[in-house]
């Protein structure tokens, strides 16, 4: 086969784009088009399939396939692309309100099936399109134009829900963070099943202030945990803090910096349990936590589906008359 | 087949046509000898029409009114169109079934029923209070009453099988007498039932006894005095399979999608009566079919519309409820202007409504029922095998067009079946797609000038590289476009685009005079009733005539003109007067409607009286 080379810019649209300024999509375009020329497959094996959503716009802004389909329906659509033609790379854009209100029913069962879709859901906290309503993911008590007491619905965590539905891949990342994103989306684009990826993002008009503290360089490194395989999960400015598990519950050592002590969990992507543990971790009592939380082997449903024909053994070059003669045709002559 | 000598000569009677119901609890099989009836009566060389009529709770209590299940058929020669109105014979397996079906049996006709399940429980189950096998009600009819349990039990006495399994055998012994009584092959099923049983050859050779020991049982006894012959109908020679209607377009996806050269990709969510259509699909994976059980009816839609941008030919199908469900990523399929291919058999509702009962009651929905200015293709079907004609078409006219098309078909022709011929390669429609461009000379919204189709690019395909979405296009290039005026001319195209589709439309066939008094006009699952009261109609001296109509959007070009040349329009129809509303808007006419709401297929004597009652004045 051919050594493809492609390179972000090969997927770049001459299309204006529309968000508003400083808007993290921009970045997070840049870090998607960086990590699509990096899968090696010929640019016409692309599609980008979206929702309804800002978030949902990219399509237009990348430049292969590209379905700007209906609101929540992004999965249901991109399912049908991949079993169609698993050579695909079929990636999936979509937000909090599309991917998991709307779009909810969808997303759960494409992550149940394991079908090779890679999702990035961009998760800002609010319906921006529709100008500030909650959504799926808006935190307890948050006052915006549709509760304007405040939020009774308890939210989602995205990265908890797909881990708790036993994704195969599940990751979350920071707008700004360019290098640790472009690191979790290059691992996602070469995981084979279902890959999630949530991403957090503030929408300028909206929730402007949302996550802000995250990105502080003062703080972030106390209030962010990065999760990575092999590795102790330590945090803090100084690397002096430690999450450990005493009878399945995180609790936070801190220690002299440089001295690591045993106690102190090293993260296992490949644990389930662990991710579960590491993925709930909420403000203000805990690091939010980045970085891959899952990463398992599973036959894809693709895979799982042209197995079976292929075990059938392939008959589609019959006559049609075969075909549909069946078991129990006669002959009148 | 040997025909055994008989103890005195048994009267053979020659008839047309005649229609049996086979009834009993829903556990007694009763849909099984049903079919393996009509496909001997298919082999046989006669004309069939099935309908098989079930409750839709999956095992309602045994001996129960609400349990009872039926499969009615009618066969001989070509005058048969329909199952039959009323049943000649009445196979009753228990008391409820015959309390269920008595009243729609005229005086005179047989009843078989198996005696030993009219006990006292049985019996007060079926609100009787005395035995109607013994008690007299039933002296106007040819009441035979056998002991099937008796006679099954006997048969198998030293097989070794318990108590249980031996009465399972039981509907094999009465198929084995309806064999005999209307001279029918019975080596079918006994082929039918060595395969079946494959692997316990111990309930193969119990079954194939039983059915054997109902054919002698009738052979030896002095019990009937008479044999029927049907009359057969006069075939095209062919090869010949029994379809149901659902099985029927599920064979037309895949030959369409064999003569598009394409997948065949089949989203669908089970939803009754539509299901069977999955299920036949899931058969034929390795006959380059993929099929796709969603999550839910929007994600069976919304799945094949994502198969349509990868290249398949895109299908999904479902019934009323789920057709609601489906309206919003229609209209994706309509501005995205990708074929799709969507089979809704109609059932009754509103909401859950009778979902095992037919009706024509969709009609309105699948033509105008989407937001915005959202026009498609919208065909019907009109008998079990025509639902491959019609389905096949509709997936040609939607990849000639690029347009989601709409295959209305109902419960009873989705469970109805009767002999479809095998079609040859070279009888079978041509597929055309509309010219793919150069890749410089593309234009994702580029159109055919005769179709106004626009080129079906698909993803993976190298040079073609371009998005699509549900937001208003800008003719040509297909970017996104808010300008009022384009969007005006992008709602003309698509209108325009479909009302091309009636240049596909063959002239309307007329049956009988072309002008005069009555045209009795009808859509979808009532031809054979229609036809059938229009042939007795004439008979009788009735000037009368009828057009049927597969198109229901667009309508044929010449619908106007031909039912201007009657004085008087009747439109025959399972909902309240939908295409007689549609007629009405489009010809401004005042049709006359015939209208039933009750789960039931409209029957050829009902249209019949409409038609003396309007011709007559009585």
């Amino acid at each position: 086969m051919e050594n493809i080379k492609l390179t972000a810019k090969d997927f770049a649209s001459t299309l204006p784009v529309k968000w508003c300024p400083g808007c993290g999509d921009f970045a997070i375009l840049n870090q998607l088009q960086k990590a699509m020329a990096g899968m090696g497959l010929p640019h016409e094996k692309y599609v980008v399939v979206s929702g309804i959503g800002c978030s949902s716009r990219f399509p237009y802004y990348v430049n292969t396939y590209g379905f700007h389909s209906i609101h929540g329906r992004a999965c249901a659509v991109a399912s049908g692309v991949k079993l169609s033609n698993p050579e695909l790379a079929v990636w999936v854009v979509t937000g909090d309100g599309d991917g998991l209100s709307i779009g909810g029913n969808h997303m759960l069962h494409a992550i149940r099936r394991n079908i090779g879709l890679k999702i990035v859901l961009f998760n800002n906290r609010i319906y921006a399109m529709t100008k500030g309503q909650a959504s799926p993911t808006t935190l307890l008590g948050a006052k915006t134009k549709s509760t304007p007491m405040g939020t009774i619905d308890f939210p989602f965590n995205p990265a908890r829900f797909a881990v708790g539905l036993d994704c195969t891949f599940v990751a979350r990342g920071i707008d700004t963070d360019m290098a640790g994103n472009a690191a979790i989306l290059e691992r996602a684009a070469k995981h084979k099943g279902t890959a999630f990826v949530e991403v957090l993002q503030k929408c300028v008009p909206f929730t402007d202030k949302e996550f802000d503290t995250l990105k502080d360089p003062e703080k972030k490194e106390d209030l962010v945990i990065r999760v990575e395989h092999g590795k102790p999960l330590v945090f803090g400015k100084n690397k002096n803090k430690g999450i450990t598990f005493v009878n399945f519950r995180a609790e936070i050592i801190e220690f002299k910096p440089g001295s690591v002590p045993a106690e102190v969990a090293v993260y296992d992507e490949t644990s389930a349990e662990m991710a579960y543990l590491v993925s709930g971790f909420q403000a203000p009592e805990f690091p939010i936590p980045v970085g891959v939380f899952r990463a398992g082997e599973k036959p894809s449903y693709e895979e799982l589906y042209y197995d079976q024909v292929a075990a059938i053994g392939d008959t589609k070059d019959n006559e049609l008359e075969t075909l549909l003669s069946g078991p129990d045709a006669w002959e009148i002559k | 087949m040997n025909k055994s000598p008989s103890k005195k000569p048994i009267k053979i009677n020659e008839l047309d046509s005649i229609t049996i119901r086979f009834a009993g609890d829903s556990g007694d099989g009763i849909q099984l000898v049903g079919h393996q009836f009509a496909n001997a009566t298919a082999i046989a060389g006669n004309e069939l029409s099935t309908l098989p009529d079930y409750p839709s709770e999956v095992r309602a209590p045994a001996g129960s009114i609400g349990g009872v299940s039926g499969f009615q058929l009618s066969f001989g020669d070509e005058s048969v169109l329909t199952p039959g109105t009323k049943p000649n014979v009445l196979i009753a397996m228990n008391p409820a079934a015959l309390v269920v079906n008595i009243k729609n049996i005229d005086k005179g006709s047989i009843i078989i029923a198996n005696s030993d399940a009219f006990t006292p429980a049985a019996l007060e189950k079926a609100g009787y209070t005395s035995n109607p096998l013994e008690d007299g009600t039933l002296s106007n009819y040819r009441v035979l009453a056998i002991p099937v349990n008796t006679l099954t039990e006997s048969t198998l006495k030293d097989s070794g099988l318990t108590k249980a399994q031996i009465l399972k055998c039981k509907n094999f012994y009465v198929l084995g007498i309806m064999y005999w009584m209307y001279d029918l092959p019975i080596e079918p099923t006994i082929n039918w039932i060595k395969t079946k049983f494959k692997k316990t050859p111990e309930l193969a050779k119990a079954n194939h006894q039983v059915l054997a020991a109902g054919y002698a049982y009738s052979e030896a006894t002095e019990m009937f005095d008479a044999r029927f012959q049907i009359k057969k109908s006069p075939v095209v020679p062919g090869k010949y399979r029994n379809l149901t209607g659902n099985e029927a377009a599920a064979y037309a996806l895949i030959t369409a999608a064999k003569l598009l050269k394409r997948k065949l990709f089949y989203g669908s969510y089970p939803i009754t009566p539509a299901t069977e259509i999955l299920q036949t699909l899931a058969k034929h994976k390795a006959n380059d079919v993929v099929i796709y059980q969603a999550e839910d009816e929007i994600a069976a839609i919304c799945s094949s519309i994502g198969a349509a941008f990868a290249g398949c030919l895109a299908s999904t199908g479902t019934s009323g409820p789920g057709l609601s469900l489906k309206v919003e990523a229609t209209g994706l399929g309509v501005i995205s202007e990708l074929p799709l291919v969507i089979v809704n058999v109609q059932r009754g509702g509103p909401s859950t409504g009778l979902p095992t009962k037919t009706e024509q009651s969709d009609l309105l929905q699948a033509v105008y029922g989407r937001h915005g200015e959202s026009p498609l293709v919208v065909l019907a079907a009109t008998s079990p095998a025509d639902c491959f004609t019609a389905t096949l078409e509709g997936a040609r006219i939607a990849v000639k067009y690029m347009t989601p098309v709409i295959v209305l078909t109902n419960a009873y022709l989705s469970n109805g079946s009767e002999p479809f011929r095998i079609p040859k390669l070279r009888e079978l429609p041509k597929f055309e797609i509309p010219p793919l461009p150069e890749p410089e000379r593309f234009k994702p919204y580029g159109r055919d000038p005769e179709t106004l189709a626009r080129p079906w690019a698909y993803a993976g395909l190298k040079g073609y590289e371009h998005r699509i979405g549900g937001l208003e296009k800008t003719d040509g290039s297909g970017t996104v476009s808010h300008d009022p005026e384009n969007h005006e001319i992008m709602s003309k195209l698509r209108a325009e685009k479909v009302a091309r589709v009636a240049a596909e439309i063959p002239p309307t066939k007329v049956y009988g005079a072309a002008e005069g008094e009555l045209l009795v006009i009808g859509w979808g699952s009532t031809f054979g009733a229609i036809t059938q009261a229009v042939n007795e109609a004439r008979k009788t001296g009735l000037q009368v005539s009828s057009a049927h109509v597969r198109y229901m959007n667009p309508l044929p070009p010449d619908l106007g003109t031909v039912m201007r040349r009657f004085r008087k329009i009747l439109v025959p129809e399972e909902n309240f007067g939908q295409f007689r509303m549609m007629l009405r808007a489009a010809y401004a006419l005042e049709p006359i409607g015939l209208n039933k709401m009750q789960g039931q297929a409209l029957n050829a004597d009902e249209v019949l009286a409409k038609i003396k009652e309007i011709l007559r004045g009585n």
